[in-house]
């Protein structure tokens, strides 16, 4: 039998149907539903490319949850609707991946922490923001080296790639990616800065890192450990590339980075959507290795087993 | 502007006597609202901009128990400040807050604007390089801001582009559509010499509010010289109630020895104008000229080419390596 594991997308906006998209490419995983709360045109979408799809939100697909057998679901919608989606899937032995910024559980960075949370299958991780997972891996780099007692980030994306959801929240990229900063970048203070830039044609995600490291800096060993990180990034974001740096000043680390994105559902520039959505679906896929090599039990189920 | 704009000339370093001292000294002269806060807004202490000599928590509880007549207004970008630092800033005694955003980019200031009107401050909404984009763009996003709660509305030339022409269209637009209640007000560089003659323009057009700084202590090539505004406000027999030779005498005995280079119109300053670029982008270009050999001039050309935005800052030193690497 197949050791891909089912999966739902909750939200059928930018961010989920560019994870769908990806999803139907994945060895690991296999996306089954497709959950909207009203008919449109990427519900239709979704629907065209083979999903089973609900317009009447999740409590469409509880009854079904079972007997499909869905063990990942995934999160797209907003932070004030994700607590209790979420609590309705856990009830069900369902695996929460959440790319909401409500963070009811611990953030996931893949490269930094990934396979802490899958060896002890936890059942809510937190994706953070598109500015945390293109720039937390660098600041995590730098402190794996030495300690940092203070991590900036500035995260420029372009206007077309970020949805009504995030302009209306917008403090909530600044507060997640600054706790994210310290808990999972390892930085005693952290900081993250978001700007908007409407150029056409759109610009791709930027992002520059800075780190303020308590003693001097070890040069060779930063650079090193930079570029190991940034390759572990490449490994789902192909399209991620440090442009310049790390550029060291006094105490003072820098790096710069572009990101971009594969181009599924919104253009190549949106590599902020990508680095969430491949981040995303890397949890889940190694999720599903762990499970298919027996590291980590799934929760039981009556029907199967 | 001169203790908010003036920061960015100073690299946000400025301290608590001379932020009291400039402030008394400009209430005493008749000026009705004075900002004070990092230039780059509430919560802009950072390695990407600066870190300032004080919080802004620090510079507002200096300066506010101070001021008899004037009130105070800071400045919130979000994005880089949120609501937290909004509500400490009213709590400190903060009358009003101006949210400033790109000017195609209204809908980021929802929680912030709506959470000001809220809390009963007097609520602007700041749309900053407004040359970039038409006067009917600039009214879309000026009602989007209006209707979240802006009780005034800014057309803010953050490059110091626009000649009086486009400030007439621009203003006098928003004049004629928004809502007979809402205040519309202007916010000049001198980067093409045109700070005066904007302003003019903006209070023909209907503005209301008109910023200006003392000795033009601001970013880029500085604001509209206050001091110079009202002279010629003064002669046009305008009311203002300013006292002319008081707020001669804060740009000239207090502004000018503060400032660490001369606020004028150099090469750097002129290519902003010129280029439509972000007027504090100025001090970052020339010292990435100094570190990387790179002119400033080409940097700032080649930022305005690349449709850069306030808040890009860090794109200076990045570019500044990219084109040293090819050089």
């Amino acid at each position: 039998m197949s050791e891909k594991l089912k999966a739902a997308i909750i939200g059928p906006g930018n961010i989920g149907t560019d994870l769908l998209m990806k999803a139907m490419r994945s060895d690991w995983i296999e996306p089954v539903w497709m959950i909207g709360i009203e008919e449109s045109e990427r519900i239709k979408r979704a629907r065209d490319v083979g999903m089973k799809v609900s317009i009447t939100g999740i409590d469409g697909v509880l009854p079904h949850i079972i007997e499909d057998d869905i063990r990942i679901a995934f999160d797209a919608t907003s932070a004030y609707v994700h607590a209790e989606n979420s609590r309705k899937v856990n009830e069900l032995g369902v695996i929460m991946i959440d790319l909401t910024p409500a963070a009811i559980g611990p953030f996931c960075v893949p490269p930094v922490n990934l396979k802490q949370h899958a060896e002890k299958l936890e059942m809510n991780v937190n994706m953070v923001t598109c500015g945390g997972q293109a720039t937390i891996p660098m600041v995590a780099a730098v402190s794996r080296v030495q300690p940092v007692s203070y991590g900036e980030i500035v995260a420029t994306v372009g206007s077309k790639s970020i949805g009504p959801g995030t302009r209306m929240n917008i403090d909530e990229f600044t507060r997640t990616t600054s706790a994210a900063i310290e808990k999972i970048g390892g930085a005693t203070n952290g900081k993250a800065i978001i700007v908007v830039n409407p150029a056409e044609p759109p610009m791709m995600m930027r992002d520059t890192i800075h780190c303020l490291t308590e003693s001097e800096p070890d040069q060779q060993a930063i650079i090193a450990s930079v570029h190991l990180m940034v390759a572990e990034v490449q490994k789902y974001v192909p399209g991620y590339k440090l442009v310049n740096g790390p550029i060291f000043d006094g105490k003072k680390v820098s790096m710069f980075m572009e990101v971009e994105g594969l181009g599924d559902f919104l253009p190549k520039y949106a590599g902020n959507l990508d680095i969430m959505t491949a981040a995303a679906l890397r949890t889940a896929e190694l999720f599903a290795e762990e499970a298919a090599s027996g590291a980590i039990t799934l929760p039981a189920r009556s029907n199967r087993n | 502007m001169s203790l908010r704009d003036g920061m960015h000339a100073k690299q946000h370093q400025i301290s608590l006597e001379e932020m009291v001292n400039v402030a008394t000294a400009l209430d005493n002269a008749g000026i009705p609202l004075i900002e004070v806060t990092h230039g780059d807004g509430l919560g802009g202490a950072s390695v990407n901009y600066g870190f300032p000599s004080h919080s802004d928590e620090e510079y507002l509880n200096a300066v506010i128990p101070k001021m008899k007549n004037a009130k105070i207004s800071a400045l919130l970008l979000p994005g880089i400040g949120t609501v937290d630092h909004l509500k400490m800033a009213h709590d400190c005694g903060v009358n009003t807050i101006r949210i400033a955003t790109h000017c195609t980019e209204a809908d980021v200031s929802q929680q912030h604007i709506g959470m000001a009107r809220k809390i009963g401050m007097d609520t602007v909404g700041f749309l900053m390089m407004a040359h970039m984009v038409s006067a009917e763009k600039i009214l879309e996003q000026a009602r989007l801001m209006e209707s979240y709660g802006a009780n005034c509305i800014y057309c803010t030339d953050s490059a110091g582009y626009m000649l009086p022409d486009e400030v007439t269209n621009k203003i006098g637009l928003l004049r004629a559509e928004l809502n007979r209640d809402t205040e519309i007000g202007f916010h000049g560089h001198h980067n093409l010499g045109m700070g005066i003659a904007n302003s003019l323009a903006a209070i023909d057009a209907g503005a209301s509010r008109i910023d200006g700084s003392a000795a033009g202590l601001g970013a880029g090539a500085g604001n509209t010289p206050l001091e110079v505004l009202v002279a010629v406000l003064h002669r046009m027999g305008v009311n203002d109630g300013i006292d002319l030779y008081k707020i001669m005498d804060v740009a000239e005995d207090l502004i000018v020895p503060m400032m660490d280079q001369p606020i004028r119109l150099d090469r750097d300053a002129l290519t902003l104008g010129y280029a439509g670029v972000y007027s504090s982008f100025l001090l970052f270009a020339k010292r990435a000229e100094q570190k990387y050999g790179i002119s400033a001039r080409d940097l700032l050309i080649e930022l305005g080419r690349r449709g850069t935005v306030g808040g890009q800052e860090d794109m200076i030193e990045d570019l500044a390596l990219t084109m040293s690497r090819s050089a």
